[in-house]
């Protein structure tokens, strides 16, 4: 098939089916067998061990790579998934980087963690691919319990209440389940529409119903369903994006980032999706990354990232960035866009190089141009319209340890609650938690 | 450059490294290889008795077992002597003793426990020019049934009486091989001796079995769902080795006896370790099946380089040099104390010294919320279990305590002079010290 890479403007096409199919591909291929032992076998099985700690779901990391290394990969994957129910995903999408691989005694001894998340995925798989679910539900309670979103919050909080015999019915806006796991994460990490295989083989526990289309605030009410039901779990995400505030933000090809990646990710065909020439990305996180990336893998030409700070700050890892850059993403840093060019039809963005004075980040007058056919916007996601009744903390809804919310019987979780990074897997142990807090809190009520 | 030409009961080779009789040494096509890589002897498959050939299993003959990467730490076959017929063998080994004179051929031999058929077999062999007999009393499964191999090793009055029919028979040097599956190495290697023998040469392999299949539920290796006790070999039998050589060499009536070391050599550093231990020269069996027969170049420079850095010029310089250092318990000194010592750079921070410590050993180490990790003295019994199980190399040592310090957990300082339990108060039986 011919290539069309110096289309102009944003164009699809522009590399083959097969090099799409190459370029996105797993970024952390299954390990073949034996090298799975050979990786198992590097573990120092350590006391107490700091990758454990580092994990925020806890699992017993030690226990699960002993349990590969002596032949029993579904045991390893049934120590996982007992504490993290998303742990096939999750071996897949950590950034494990600074979480439990930074912690490996390994890394620090020799600059080569073991490598734990590969190790996960190779165990999660072999149990799946069998389509095990090893868990069961206890007795029936008779408690019923609404869970709104189906992101990884979502559904570890509805996996826990089900096994702990409650009934769950996930409210979920969009048509499919996964959350972000589903739209947001870079295809390259979740291949061959895994996020909806996990999906299928968690709801094996039973006791879950999901209704789909059905959002809060758009027909559903938080007293709603506190009247129907004996407990209310939030783990809606952040369903807004922060705006630039710049005059000709509504230009075309001017895009929220991770609506271009759902786009991505629902897309049938690749080659079918357009995407710019020279593309800029405004952000400095894991979603600039991956729309910078994958737009790269698409075949965009110049993909630049600018960042109003230095690299140091960008909370992308220095993996993600250092993975940016070896895909031939550029990344410039201190400087903050002030005005998008084109006069409707963009051409390009201007930038005004930034400094920090007194802590302060400033804005210079020394400006340039990049020229852009695309530009995505990858600033910040933030809390849609929830709820009035409950309390916020700075931008996300407050809530304790346990993840209760101003709100008796209201719990929340995952990215729409304060505090914890905004991971996959930060979300899977606020679901579970709560879980458990909504378990103990129904039970002493009963 | 060290002189690694190596003299062994009266037979000279260019190297101590003798291929061990197994299947690499099993035919003129594999020895001329071997010598073409740098052997500097082999010891020729087992021979037996002319006549029908010997009928090996046509299912696996081979179980392992692995370390990490598969690596491979143990081998143990069910294999019996030569399956091809004698005067094949006879026929080779002529051929290839005339086209290398200069390497050390020896037959190795088993035939049943009479007179008769030691004393009719071994003239015959030495026409093929071999410089040298074994005498197979090791092989542990299947000849051992049929009275042969360890079934003779095992019984030292059996070993000394073939030798000295061999003896009797050869003026050519007579090595008596010894089965390690024994409680006492030291009768059968004393039965050689009182034979006549030149020299001794051990272990042949260990009864084992590798493994069992749990699906199966067989030993491996499985032959048709049935399984039998193989001879285990290869780098995880050298300390078993190594211990046997050493009470041979250190034994005061069979200290002397030539001694050709076999088992699990694998690189040049334990080539040097059998030999600093008394034995004359090795043998070497599975390294080769491991990695073929190129490895012996490695084991010639290894040694070389080793023998140049500490000065020694020939081989026999370092024989049995470690030999007066191997003692029995009782004369060890106790008043040697050491402790644990953690450096804290090359610490990682795994808490496995901890682990091994606190739950298996002496609750000597402590561990601090921050995870540091420290040796406390007055708990030390210094057992060494911390440096063994650290995965650091050198990151836990042990250091010596100087007469004069005190040694916190007992309180005592530690004296100048040396005290064994023979002079221990605590000994009934000690002589007072004087
Ligand atoms: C582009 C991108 C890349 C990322 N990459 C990674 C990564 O590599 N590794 C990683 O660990 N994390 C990554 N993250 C973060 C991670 O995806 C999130 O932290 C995680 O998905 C949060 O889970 P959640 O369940 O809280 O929310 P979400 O995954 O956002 O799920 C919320 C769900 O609620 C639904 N919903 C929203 N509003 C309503 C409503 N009103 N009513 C009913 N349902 C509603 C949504 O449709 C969605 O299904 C990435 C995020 C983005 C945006
Ligand atoms: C497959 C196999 C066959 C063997 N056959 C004989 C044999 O016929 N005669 C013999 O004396 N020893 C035999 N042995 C024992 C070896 O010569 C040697 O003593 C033993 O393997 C230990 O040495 P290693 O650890 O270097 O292998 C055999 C060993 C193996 C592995
Ligand atoms: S820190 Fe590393 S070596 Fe230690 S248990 Fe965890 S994975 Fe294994
Ligand atoms: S090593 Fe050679 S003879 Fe033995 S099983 Fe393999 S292929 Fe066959
Ligand atoms: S075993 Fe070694 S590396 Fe591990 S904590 Fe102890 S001293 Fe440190």
């Amino acid at each position: 098939m011919t290539e069309h890479l110096r289309a102009s403007g944003v164009a699809a096409g522009r590399v083959s089916q097969d090099t799409v199919e190459a370029n996105f591909s797993d970024l952390h291929p299954a390990y073949a067998p034996h090298e799975a032992m050979v990786a198992a076998d590097r573990c120092y099985f350590c006391h107490d061990a700091p990758c454990i700690t580092a994990c925020p779901t806890a699992i017993d990391i030690p226990l699960f790579i002993r349990q590969i290394a002596t032949g029993t990969p579904e045991g390893a994957a049934e120590t996982i998934l007992e504490q993290n129910i998303l742990g096939g995903m999750c071996a897949r999408v950590c950034p494990t980087e600074t979480l439990c691989e930074q912690a490996c005694v390994r890394e620090a001894a020799e600059g080569k963690p073991v490598e734990i998340g590969r190790l996960q995925r190779h165990a999660t798989d072999i149990l799946m691919e069998k389509d095990v679910h090893p868990f069961t539900r206890t007795e029936a309670t008779g408690k019923t319990v609404a869970v709104v979103g189906a992101g990884p919050a979502g559904l570890a909080c509805a996996h826990r209440l089900a096994m702990h015999g409650h009934d769950v019915v996930i409210f979920e806006a969009r048509a499919k389940g996964g959350g972000l796991n589903e739209f947001g994460i870079a295809a390259y990490k979740s291949t061959e529409d895994f996020a909806q295989r996990e999906l299928d083989w968690l709801l094996q526990i039973g006791g879950i119903e999901i209704r789909y289309e059905q959002a809060l605030g758009d027909g559903l009410s938080l007293s709603g369903l506190q009247d129907d039901f004996d407990a209310v779990f939030l783990g809606m995400g952040l369903g807004g994006v922060n705006a630039l505030s710049l005059e000709g933000e509504e230009a075309d090809h001017v895009t929220d980032a991770v609506a271009f990646i759902a786009d991505l990710r629902q897309a049938e065909d690749l080659t079918a999706l357009p995407v710019g020439r020279r593309v800029v990305v405004i952000g400095g996180g894991m979603t600039a990354v991956d729309a910078a990336v994958q737009s790269k893998l698409l075949g965009a030409e110049e993909v630049t990232i600018v960042y109003r700070r230095g690299q140091e700050a960008m909370s992308a890892s220095k993996y993600e960035q250092d993975l940016a850059q070896q895909k031939g993403v550029r990344i410039v840093c201190n400087a903050a866009p002030v005005g998008i060019e084109g006069n409707g039809a963009l051409s390009g963005v201007t930038f005004a190089y930034t400094e920090a004075r007194d802590g302060k980040l400033v804005v210079t007058d020394e400006t340039f141009t990049l020229p852009a056919d695309q530009v995505f916007k990858a600033i910040g996601q933030t809390l849609a319209e929830t709820p009035e009744a409950l309390k916020l903390d700075g931008r996300k809804i407050a809530v304790d340890g346990a993840g209760r919310t101003s709100v008796a019987g209201v719990w929340a979780g995952g990215d729409c609650a304060a505090g914890g990074d905004d991971l996959t897997v930060t979300a899977v142990a606020e679901g579970r938690d709560a879980a458990l807090d909504i378990h103990a809190t129904l039970a002493g009520a009963s | 450059m060290a002189d690694l030409t190596t003299t062994f009961c009266g037979i000279t080779s260019p190297n101590p490294f003798w291929l061990a009789s197994a299947p690499p040494t099993d035919k003129e096509y594999n020895v001329r290889r071997a010598f073409e890589a740098g052997w500097g002897g082999v010891v020729w498959k087992t021979l037996g008795e002319d006549g029908p050939p010997i009928v090996n299993v046509n299912g696996p003959r081979y179980g392992a077992v692995w370390g990490a990467d598969r690596r491979l730490l143990g081998l143990n076959n069910i294999e019996l002597i030569t399956d091809r017929p004698l005067q094949v063998n006879l026929d080779e080994m002529t051929r290839v003793k005339k086209d290398y004179p200069d390497r050390a051929l020896i037959a190795s031999v088993m035939v049943p426990c009479e007179e008769a058929a030691w004393k009719e077999i071994l003239p015959r062999i030495a026409e093929t020019g071999c410089d040298g007999f074994e005498l197979n009393f090791g092989c542990p499964h299947g000849m051992a049934e049929r009275g042969m191999g360890s079934a003779v090793g095992q019984v030292p009055e059996y070993i000394e009486m073939v030798t000295r029919w061999c003896k009797e028979t050869t003026d050519l040097p007579v090595i008596v091989k010894l089965t390690p599956n024994v409680t006492n190495i030291l009768g059968p290697a004393q039965a050689a001796k009182d034979g006549g023998a030149d020299a001794v040469s051990l272990i042949n392999t260990i009864n084992s079995i590798t493994s069992v299949n749990l699906d199966t539920m067989s030993p491996e290796p499985m032959i048709d769902g049935k399984g039998t006790h193989g001879g285990y070999c290869g780098p995880a039998v050298k300390p078993i080795a190594l211990n046997m050589v050493a009470e041979i060499a250190r034994n005061p009536t069979t200290h002397g006896l030539p001694i050709s070391g076999i088992g699990g050599v694998t690189t040049w550093r334990d080539a040097a370790e059998f030999i600093a231990l008394g034995a004359g020269n090795v043998q070497v069996c599975t390294a080769a099946m491991t990695y073929g027969f190129k490895i012996v170049q490695e084991m010639v420079s290894g040694l070389s380089q080793w023998m140049d850095e500490q000065g020694h010029t020939r081989v026999e310089d370092v024989v049995g040099r470690a030999v007066p250092n191997v003692t029995d318990w009782q004369y060890l000194n106790l008043n040697y104390v050491t402790k644990a010592r953690i450096d804290q750079d090359a610490c990682i921070k795994c808490g496995r010294c901890y682990a091994a410590c606190e739950d298996t050993s002496h609750q000597a180490i402590s561990m601090s919320p921050d995870r540091v990790f420290e040796v406390m003295d007055d708990e030390c019994v210094a057992c060494n279990l911390c440096v063994n199980v650290c995965p650091v190399e050198d990151c836990i040592t042990m250091e010596t305590l100087t007469p004069g310090a005190v040694d916190e957990r007992t309180g005592k300082t530690v004296e100048e002079e040396p005290a064994n339990w023979t002079v221990h108060p605590n000994n009934p039986s000690a002589t007072a010290a004087e």
